[in-house]
């Protein structure tokens, strides 16, 4: 069977399986942010409870595989009393994996604004909040953004995994795909490659609009 | 279905994780032996210069970097067989990991000998030293403090990446754990317990690569 045949005969699983991939991609980078901002500044925080609930989620998080969490959450949870569904169970775990890395990039990006930033700020009277929100977080993003991109393709190759609890995503097609035929090379060879396109192609260069949009807008303010 | 851990099945289980570790462990340092060496000849390859060679490999390494490592895993697995070479769980998976990681070190490389001023090269160049010796004795040393961290971080990612290579069934920690939880049905103890075996061998070992990174500077005197 050429690749042609291939992708006409397979194509529109593959294209349902992307869809999946890029919903879990979507959902799962929104939690990834939020955990990132909240855990990347309760660790900066003067509370020792909020400081140490952070230091535990992230390195918790840090410390175990994407793949034992996934399980956990899916497999383990219900015994618990929280029954979650596969599809949320994925995006969930995907989310809080890989925010407790960006928790780490918001806290190394914040430290790093320098120390006249802090001081002017507070010489402007400025309260804490509003120093947060209107000095430091926005010079603090611009720093953290091109680490965040490779982040972004490492939580898109994350999603991968979601397959193994059977969210119908890319991954999980191209498996299916090859059990029932046999072509590896194709099944295989075509996820990789949208996979790629995917990472490549749509989220490398919309972070680079991001940076520079970014960088535009700290300049003229 | 309510909470209810218990003790008897754990320790029941705890021998049969122990020995599973062990194949974890295994796994990763043969793979990041594979990558270590991979990447090196990757780095060098990538500083010959030479386009016909180095945009092809640039190409390569960001392919194998952007996509999924499970589905380079399945994809060496599968793909053996259908020209007829059949590579066992244990090799196709220390193809992939070994190949996948390699081009992170190849990028751990490349920065840490480019982090080396461009003064030294000239220094070097000027007391005539050959290229061995500028490498050995004036590069490496300097680009090793920056690159030791790098490669501390992919120490760690490759020991917890090493559950993937449960779905082609080599028989590692999730792998076992999978197998006690579908023989007993219970997924509670066996799954926490491969979680907690991996926080015990993560953090020190983060940790202890901290300790070796600042060890290292302050041997070289920086």
């Amino acid at each position: 069977m050429s690749i042609w045949d291939f992708l006409l005969n397979f194509g529109p699983r593959l294209a349902s399986g992307t869809l999946y991939t890029v919903a879990q991609f979507f959902l799962a980078t929104i939690i990834a942010i939020a955990c990132a901002l909240l855990a990347g500044l309760g660790k900066l925080s003067g509370n020792w409870l909020i400081r140490g609930i952070s230091v535990v989620y992230i390195e918790i998080f840090r410390g175990t595989s994407l793949l034992v969490q996934l399980y956990w959450i899916f497999f383990v949870l219900p015994f618990f009393g929280v029954t979650l569904p596969k599809f949320a169970a994925g995006f969930l775990s995907v989310g809080l994996n890989i925010g407790s890395y960006g928790a780490e990039l918001v806290r190394g990006a914040i430290q790093q604004v320098p120390k006249g930033q802090w001081e002017a700020a507070y010489a402007l009277s400025m309260s804490p909040a509003q120093r947060m929100r209107r000095i430091i977080l926005p010079q603090a993003f611009v720093i953290m953004l091109p680490p965040w991109g490779n982040l972004l393709i490492e939580l898109l190759k994350g999603t991968a995994l979601v397959a193994l609890i059977s969210v119908t995503d890319l991954m999980f097609e191209a498996k299916q795909i090859n059990g029932s035929t046999f072509l590896s090379v194709q099944a295989f060879g075509s996820a990789l490659v949208i996979y790629y396109i995917l990472a490549r192609f749509m989220i490398t260069p919309f972070m680079r609009w991001c940076e520079r949009a970014m960088n535009r807008r700290l300049s003229r303010a | 279905m309510s909470f209810h851990w218990r003790w008897d099945f754990t320790w029941a289980i705890l021998p049969r994780l122990m020995w599973a570790t062990v194949n974890t462990l295994l796994a990763s340092g043969i793979g990041y032996a594979i990558a270590m060496v991979l990447g090196l000849v990757f780095a060098l390859l990538l500083r010959t210069g030479w386009k016909p060679l180095t945009l092809p490999l640039r190409e390569a390494i960001e392919f194998i970097r952007s996509t999924p490592l499970v589905l380079q895993i399945f994809f060496v697995f599968y793909v053996g067989p259908q020209f007829g070479v059949r590579l066992s769980p244990w090799v196709s998976g220390m193809i992939a990991i070994g190949l996948h990681y390699s081009c992170y070190l190849s990028e751990v490389y490349r920065a840490g000998i480019e982090s080396v001023p461009r003064g030294q090269w000239e220094a070097a160049r000027a007391l005539n030293l050959s290229t061995r010796d500028t490498y050995m004795r004036i590069v490496i040393p300097q680009a090793l403090p920056t690159s030791v961290a790098g490669m501390g971080n992919y120490l760690v990612g490759i020991f917890k990446d090493t559950p993937m290579l449960s779905v082609i069934g080599v028989a590692e920690l999730m792998q076992t754990a999978n197998a006690i939880g579908s023989e007993t049905y219970r997924f509670l103890e066996p799954y926490t317990l491969v979680g907690l075996i991996f926080l015990m061998l993560s953090l020190p070992t983060a940790g202890l690569m901290r300790l070796f990174e600042t060890w290292v500077r302050r041997k070289l005197g920086m």
